[in-house]
C-alpha cells in the first residue's frame, strides 16, 4: 500500500510544471548547442511539452479533453511538416557551408 | 500507483531531456530525444489520451526522429566544436534559465492549486472514437487544410532538396 503522503491521483499543476520543466530545457538545448540539427531537436522538444500541457489542460475538464487531443493532433502534423521542410533547409545549408556548426552560418548577421 | 507511474516517466522524460543537452554527439542527442518522446506518450497513457499516445509513439519517436537521425547519418555529423563563451553569456545565461523556470512554475502553482487533480475514473477509455468523429465533423475544414499544409511542405522539400544542374 503507498504510503499518505504519496496523493492516489496525480494534481494537474504537477504535470504542468513537468512541461515547464521540459520547455525550459528545450529553450537552453535551443540557446546553448552549437549543431544546427542539435537546435531543430530542441525545437521538437519545446513543441512536445506544450503538447503535455495541452492534453494536461484538457484533462482538468473532461468535456474539453477530445478537443484538446484534436489540437494536439494537429499540432503533430505541423511539427512533421515543419521536420521535412526544416531537414530539407539543412541538408541545403550543409551542401552550400559544408559545415552543420550555427556559427559558421552568419550570411544575415548584423 | 498512478503517481509512482508518473514519477518514473517525469524522471526519464527529464533525464533524457538533461543529457540531450549535455550530450556532445548528436546522434546521441537523437536517442535522448526519442526517450523523452517514450515517456511522454507514457503520461499520455495516464492522462487518458490513447490516440495521442500511440500517434506519439508512431509518428514522433518513429517517423520525425528517423528522419532526424536519417540526416545525421547522410551529413555524417560530427562532434560539437566547443566554443569559448564571453562572461556575460556564463554569468547571466544559465541564471536566467533557470528564472525562466521559476517564473513559468511560480505562475503554474498560483492558478493552479494542486487541489485540482486528474479526473481519471470520469474518462471511459473510448475516446479515440471521440476524438474521430470530432476530427471528421467538428473539425472537418482544419483536416482537410492540414493534407494542403502537408502537400506543401512535400513540395518544398522536395524543391530545396533538389539539385541545380
Amino acid at each position: 500500500m503507498l504510503p499518505n503522503y504519496i496523493p492516489a491521483h496525480v494534481p494537474i499543476s504537477w504535470y504542468l510544471i513537468l512541461s515547464a520543466m521540459l520547455f525550459v530545457l528545450g529553450v537552453a538545448g535551443f540557446l546553448l548547442k552549437r549543431n544546427i540539427v542539435t537546435v531543430f531537436m530542441s525545437i521538437e522538444l519545446m513543441l512536445n511539452a506544450v503538447n503535455l500541457s495541452f492534453i494536461a489542460f484538457g484533462f482538468m475538464q473532461h468535456t474539453v479533453a477530445v478537443n484538446a487531443q484534436v489540437f494536439v493532433f494537429f499540432v503533430m502534423v505541423v511539427a512533421a511538416a515543419e521536420a521535412a521542410v526544416g531537414l530539407a533547409i539543412i541538408i541545403m545549408v550543409h551542401r552550400n557551408r559544408k559545415s552543420l556548426n550555427v556559427d559558421d552560418i552568419e550570411l544575415m548577421k548584423f | 500507483m498512478e503517481t509512482i507511474l508518473f514519477f518514473v516517466f517525469a524522471a526519464l522524460a527529464l533525464g533524457s531531456a538533461i543529457n540531450l543537452i549535455r550530450e556532445s554527439h548528436p546522434i546521441y542527442s537523437a536517442l535522448s530525444l526519442v526517450a523523452v518522446m517514450g515517456a511522454l506518450a507514457g503520461l499520455y497513457l495516464l492522462l487518458g489520451a490513447e490516440f495521442i499516445a500511440v500517434v506519439q509513439v508512431i509518428v514522433y519517436a518513429g517517423a520525425i526522429m528517423v528522419l532526424f537521425i536519417f540526416v545525421l547519418m547522410l551529413l555524417n555529423a560530427e562532434e560539437e566544436v566547443k566554443i569559448d563563451r564571453t562572461k556575460i553569456a556564463v554569468r547571466l545565461g544559465y541564471p536566467l534559465l533557470v528564472l525562466l523556470a521559476v517564473e513559468i512554475i511560480s505562475v503554474l502553482r498560483a492558478k493552479f492549486p494542486s487541489e485540482i487533480t486528474s479526473h481519471a475514473d470520469l474518462l471511459n477509455g473510448d475516446n479515440t472514437r471521440e476524438v474521430g468523429r470530432m476530427l471528421f465533423d467538428n473539425y472537418l475544414l482544419p483536416f482537410e487544410v492540414t493534407s494542403v499544409l502537408m502537400l506543401v511542405a512535400i513540395m518544398g522539400a522536395v524543391v530545396m532538396g533538389k539539385r541545380k544542374s
